[in-house]
């Protein structure tokens, strides 16, 4: 099949199966484009993840335009973001028009639950293979470590915290690298 | 002006100022409830329902929905698209200096640095989902801390993607239908 035409059907799939924040579109990303097609590297997923958290704009919209773009140039990243876009504006389409109750429909409610769980371990799962990508030497791992913290028990932006560790690895390999020379 | 370009302007102004996803453009839409009489208050609490049950990046399902309240099918497409708008443009510039830049020497110290902080970023984010899903924390009790049948079907469906590797849709419906069948 066509390049494009298998692009947009991916970012179709993660936009309609995407529950919660752009955190949960990560599990498809990995199955779809690492894993079964080997289009891009983890790493490069966690990179686009990054700088997409520090621009303006959702952060899943974000993500499907750098990797769009990486795979296809400006045609990519138009291919993605509407691909993405369109099962959503489809689904709430549908419930304004016709279900104007969806919310008081229990089902809803214990569909959802569900999907959380599920949610909670496809994302357990995709975290196991960021550590080993993202966590490689006792640096990494303090950054790691003060990034949770500050997550967990501050209200600071991630913005911040995203800048915080750029800055501080290049200095760090940057001293590195002066003291080998 | 015309009802369509306001709503445009106004999304598009959502696009790009709200930094860090979904809910960043929850004070925005606050804001419109008081500049315009699209929508009320009560009725964006109800909208904010709807978006996080239904699949999609948060802030889309919020544009879809304002959009369609305000001004019928036309409007909900034309908020959903001047919400990415702006990420277009942004991102297509900044993804074109990051290909041409990729294989410099600092832009790798960069990301080294950065991939450790995206392991705790997605950590954080699945743990506000955790927290919620598969515990009662605001129960005092230790025992009833636990939501226990949330935990069992999670730990059973991470054993199952660790074991058989399927796709997560395949996952994410079986627990749509397990969440029907056993309501918990």
């Amino acid at each position: 099949m066509n390049d494009s035409v298998t692009l947009f059907l991916i970012f179709f799939r993660i936009g309609a199966f995407t529950f919660g924040g752009g955190y949960s579109m990560l599990p498809i990303l990995q199955r779809e484009l690492v894993d079964s097609r080997h289009w891009l590297k983890e790493e490069e997923i966690m990179d686009f993840y990054a700088v997409g958290q520090c621009l303006p704009g959702l952060i899943a919209v974000n993500t499907s335009l750098f990797i769009g773009y990486h795979l296809k140039k400006l045609k990519g990243a138009l291919i993605a973001v509407f691909g993405f876009v369109l099962p959503s504006v489809i689904v709430i389409l549908v419930i304004a028009v016709f279900l104007s109750n969806f919310m008081h429909y229990p089902q809803v409610k214990q569909a959802f639950a569900g999907i959380r769980v599920a949610v909670c371990a496809l994302v357990a799962n995709t975290l196991i293979s960021m550590f080993k990508k993202g966590i490689v030497d006792w640096f990494t791992a303090v950054l790691f470590a003060g990034a949770l913290a500050v997550l967990l028990f501050t209200d600071v932006s991630p913005i911040w915290i995203v800048l915080t560790a750029g800055i501080s690895a290049l200095a760090y390999k940057q001293i590195g690298s002066a003291r080998q020379s | 002006m015309n009802i369509l370009i306001t709503l445009f302007l106004e999304f598009f102004k959502i696009g790009l100022f709200s930094v860090g996803g979904g809910l960043a453009t929850l004070p925005y839409l606050a804001e419109l409830t008081e500049k315009y009489t699209w929508f009320t208050m009560s009725e964006l609490i109800d909208m904010v329902a709807i978006s996080e049950s239904t699949p999609g990046a948060i802030g889309i399902n919020m544009a879809t929905f304002v959009g369609y309240r305000t001004a019928g099918i036309a409007g909900g497409i034309l908020a959903s698209v001047a919400i990415v708008a702006p990420a277009i443009l942004i991102v297509v510039l900044i993804a074109r200096m990051l290909e041409k830049f990729r294989n410099n020497k600092y832009v790798e110290f960069v990301f080294y640095g950065l991939r450790a902080a995206v392991a705790a970023l997605v950590l954080s984010a699945g743990w506000s989902i955790a927290k919620i899903t598969l515990f009662h924390l605001e129960n005092p009790a230790l025992i009833e801390r636990f939501n226990w049948p949330a935990l069992a079907l999670f730990l059973l469906v991470f054993v199952l993607i660790r074991k058989y590797k399927k796709h997560p849709i395949v996952y994410l419906a079986a627990c749509a239908v397990v969440g029907l069948v056993i309501p918990f």
